[in-house]
């Protein structure tokens, strides 16, 4: 192994702007050693070409299920780190809806020692809200805090109790952590398998109404205002969810959202397949709920992109859509859709895939970073331009679910290092 | 792959008027002293039900059996379905026995088309769900066609539909075969039992059934009140439903005598229909039924036989 | 290229001889009906009623129609539509029934019509009037009364209308 990698030729985007120079990273200290217009390759530098090719601080998700432990069928915390870093990525906030839950410390250093063991990502658990996520007494937050748990959520389900979820607020706010709500009042969409509309309504099948959302989104925002604390809103999907967080924001309070790749490209008429493969929570839904999403992304009403990648069994999905677990795996295509369907300068584009969500999830000092010597070497080189389509085959992670079959995806990632070590290299995993 | 009936959306007017037309050549197989051809002798129909339903099977069976198929019956209970196996692996099994067609009938929407994608063999849709049930809406359309004499179409015709169309195949399947073929259908339903979402510009409804009827009107539609939708929180109490939504003698003496009465059974007498259908004179209940026979026989002969334009390839 | 093989007057003049054929070979028409076949035989069919009532102004010879499509040894391997729905207009319990049909060829229809008529009751007779015999016969089935008999090919189309008899 060399000393070094230089990748010379791309332009660099990063917190501080977009420049072109080349850029070296010593892979034994893990850091980036030297930026300039231009240097000179040496025998020590392993080196990357990267004409055309823009290198960025590695994406982080906020929003990952590993399935490890309880349901590791589907995926595991190694193939699922595999997976993150074909995509781009160099750290993921793994969710907390294992068997056994993220509400111990136990579960949460057994997930991120396996991350560490794999070696292809940060692996960061979150921990849940509620012990079990079963809605009725408060996980530990400082116990995990101390073990480094930023986010709490009870991600599958939403708080139902406003009680209990201002409680939450309250006793974890000098805590340094965030709560974060997948937003949903269970009592509105019991049965729904889609979104509650026209094609829902045509297709005779049970409706999951925009309304179940924007209300648990609105008392959220109130009792941020009441409590002071802050909170994060998981993959946003309606257009009034957005003027809501648009609203708050407005207001000052301190919150802030993400929305996925699926809910800025895909429609609820995809449905009409009857595929399980297009059920997912919260719903696909109407294309005025997709361009008002896409649209909080451009205004940065809506901070990150995250992608809820949530790997499912392929026989699970061959049911019928009443019986089919919803849910898509969406790391290796994230890039691929935000530029195909985000129509925002690509440097505004990698701030929601890398240094604002890096920020959100409290990892800022270790990603997101500024490409510069000194700086951690969590870094990703894609291609901007290149056309392409998945192949459900092909995808690192052990399960097929995704819905973008077809649909046009434009950039892909080249190489990704992490900690100054190739985790992929020329699109292949290392490892 | 063979033709498959999933849909009345998917059959089109087209497929609609073809199998009202073979319907009534197996009518007049029917009225004979032994109805039965040969037309289906090699081929086998299994029933495929995984949701209880004995009416609707015995009218296939029957059907199948008249076209002198070879006929199989796969009833949930009694089935490994309850061992766990899935869908497709259910199906395939009894598909490695030599099914030519499955007529399925499955609580969740959308199961017949999964099967459909899965199997080379034909699938006739018995049910889904909420969703479609394509062979009502067939035999619907032809009992009006045949009692009102009405081969050419239904332009103009009034059709009033009520009940709980929210969670009714019955409803959208019927609906669609009558707009086919040219008939204006109006939902009546209290707001709770109509789909959500509903598209004014295309979609008649309305919640008081006496203001639609005092229109004018020439079939009434009435669809079965479930008890279970009172525990729901869809409607307050049974009598105040039929108050509002039922067939009343009251409102029954004030239809036209031709209007048509009809029902796809079975009746809770008292609820969606308090009179006796047997003192209304425009009540094709059962004629409803017997028709259910002739429209299968069609389907399953028409599913069964290849394309015209398949001729061409050969 | 169509070519004509008989004309509307020709057609005519078999109409006749047949007639008198079908007359003199069952002496007393009490049980006779003639049935044809849907949809090529059915204007033979009342051309040869109209003829026969002609002939005999006291017989009362009824005429229908049957289909047989649902009868056919090649469904789901050839398509099949049924023409029409059936309308015997007799009882075909005991009776003298002659099948009409324009053009004999493999015979296959014939056989169908047969099957067809069987499950209407258990006739005397069957016999079968065919304007055209066009030969190329599949299964042992011959023709009581004929209007003409022609040689073709297998790749030919024979059509026989009361407009005359066409080769294609």
């Amino acid at each position: 192994m060399t000393r070094n990698v230089l990748i010379s030729g791309a332009i660099v985007i990063d917190p501080t702007g977009e420049r072109r120079v080349d850029v070296r990273v010593s892979t034994e200290a893990g850091t980036v050693v030297d930026v300039a217009d231009s240097l000179e390759a040496t025998a020590d530098d392993h080196h990357l070409d990267a004409s055309g090719q823009v290198l960025c601080p590695g994406f982080v998700d906020l929003h990952t299920h590993l399935r490890e432990p309880g349901k590791e069928e589907a995926e595991t915390i190694e193939t699922g780190s595999r997976a993150a870093a074909k995509g781009g990525y160099t750290a993921v906030v793994a969710m907390p809806n294992t068997d056994p839950t993220q509400d111990s410390v136990a579960v949460v250093e057994f997930v991120r020692q396996q991350g560490v063991r794999a070696g292809l990502c940060d692996v960061y658990p979150s921990g849940s809200i509620t012990v079990g996520r079963r809605g009725t007494e408060l996980t530990p937050f400082a116990e995990l805090a101390q073990v480094g748990v930023k986010l709490f959520t009870d991600d599958g389900n939403g708080v139902q109790d406003p009680q209990l979820m201002r409680r939450a607020l309250e006793y974890s706010k000098g805590l340094g952590v965030t709560m974060a709500q997948h937003c949903e009042v269970e009592q509105l969409t019991e049965g729904g398998v889609m979104h509650e509309g026209e094609c829902c309504a045509h297709l005779g099948l049970p409706g999951w109404p925009a309304l179940a959302e924007e209300l648990m989104v609105h008392r959220d925002i109130e009792l941020v205002r009441l409590t002071g604390a802050p909170a994060h809103f998981l993959h946003l999907s309606t257009a009034r969810s957005v003027e809501l967080v648009g609203a708050a924001k407005a207001d000052g309070l301190q919150v802030t959202a993400e929305a996925t790749p699926h809910h800025i490209s895909l429609t609820d008429e995809l449905l009409r397949s009857y595929s399980a493969i297009y059920k997912v929570n919260p719903p696909l839904r109407t294309i005025a709920d997709v361009e008002a999403v896409r649209e909080g992304l451009v205004d940065g009403t809506i901070d990150a992109i995250a992608t809820d990648h949530a790997p499912h069994v392929k026989a699970t999905k061959e049911q019928p859509l009443d019986q089919a677990p919803p849910g898509m795996v969406g790391l290796e295509t994230a890039l691929g859709v935000a530029i195909a369907h985000l129509a925002m300068p690509l440097a505004d584009i990698v701030a929601a895939l890398s240094w604002k969500p890096a920020a959100i999830a409290g990892l800022d000092e270790l990603h997101g970073r500024p490409i510069a010597p000194g700086e951690p070497a969590n870094l990703t080189v894609f291609d901007p331009g290149v056309e392409w389509e998945v192949a459900p085959a092909l995808l690192a992670s052990k399960s097929t679910n995704t819905p973008f079959v077809g649909v046009p995806l434009r950039g892909r990632t080249v190489h990704t290092l992490l900690a100054g070590q190739f985790t992929v290299e020329s699109g292949e995993p290392t490892r | 792959m063979s033709r498959s009936l999933l849909s009345i959306e998917e059959l089109g007017e087209v497929g609609v008027r073809r199998i009202l037309d073979l319907a009534d050549t197996m009518a007049e197989v029917n009225r004979r002293p032994n109805p039965k051809v040969p037309a289906l002798r090699n081929k086998t129909v299994c029933s495929v039900f995984f949701e209880d339903s004995t009416r609707t099977r015995l009218s296939f069976e029957t059907a199948a059996k008249r076209l002198s198929a070879d006929t199989m019956t796969f009833a949930v209970s009694q089935s490994s379905l309850s061992k766990g196996e899935s869908l497709r692996d259910t199906v395939e099994s009894i598909g490695a026995m030599g099914v030519d067609a499955f007529v399925v009938r499955h609580r969740s929407a959308g199961a017949p088309w999964l099967i459909d994608s899965w199997m080379q063999a034909s699938v006739v849709n018995a049910g889904d769900g909420w969703h479609a049930h394509p062979t009502q809406g067939l035999l619907d359309a032809y009992t009006v066609r045949t009692a009102l004499n009405r081969p050419g179409g239904f332009d103009g015709l009034r059709v009033v539909m009520v009940g709980d169309i929210k969670h009714s195949r019955v409803a959208r399947s019927t609906t669609a075969a009558f707009e086919a073929l040219g008939a204006a259908v109006t939902w009546v339903a209290p707001t709770t039992l109509l789909p959500p979402a509903i598209d004014d510009s295309t979609r008649s409804s309305s919640d008081d059934l006496d203001a639609v009827l005092a229109d004018g009107v020439d079939v009434v539609y009435l669809l079965r009140m479930q008890k279970e939708r009172m525990t729901e929180a869809l409607v307050p109490h049974l009598r105040e439903y039929t108050m509002r939504f039922g067939l009343t003698p009251e409102r029954a003496q004030r239809l036209e005598p031709q209007t048509l009465v009809m029902h796809p059974g079975p009746m809770n007498r008292g609820v969606e229909i308090a009179v006796d259908p047997a003192e209304l004179q425009g009540a094709v209940i059962t004629q409803q039924v017997t028709n259910g026979i002739a429209v299968r026989m069609a389907v399953l002969f028409d599913v069964l036989s290849p394309d015209a334009d398949q001729e061409a390839l050969s | 290229m169509t070519k004509r093989v008989l004309s509307p007057e020709d057609v005519r003049r078999a109409i006749t001889r047949m007639a008198h054929e079908i007359v003199e070979r069952n002496q007393g028409l009490d049980d006779v009906a003639l049935v044809g076949v849907q949809t090529g035989g059915v204007w033979l069919a009342a051309a040869l009623g109209a003829e026969i009532a002609r002939i005999d102004a006291d017989s009362c010879v009824p005429v229908g129609s049957i289909d047989a499509s649902l009868y056919r040894d090649d469904i789901g391997i050839r398509p099949v539509s049924p023409a029409a729905v059936s309308e015997l207009n007799a009882d075909v319990e005991g009776a003298r029934i002659v099948l009409v049909d324009d053009v004999l060829f493999t015979g296959r229809t014939v056989l169908a019509a047969m099957d067809a008529l069987s499950d209407y009751g258990r006739p005397m007779a069957i016999q079968l009037a065919v304007m055209v015999d066009r030969g190329h016969r599949e299964l042992p089935i011959r023709p009581d009364f004929v209007g003409k008999n022609l040689p073709t090919s297998t790749d030919e189309n024979v059509a026989a209308t009361p407009d005359g008899v066409t080769i294609t």
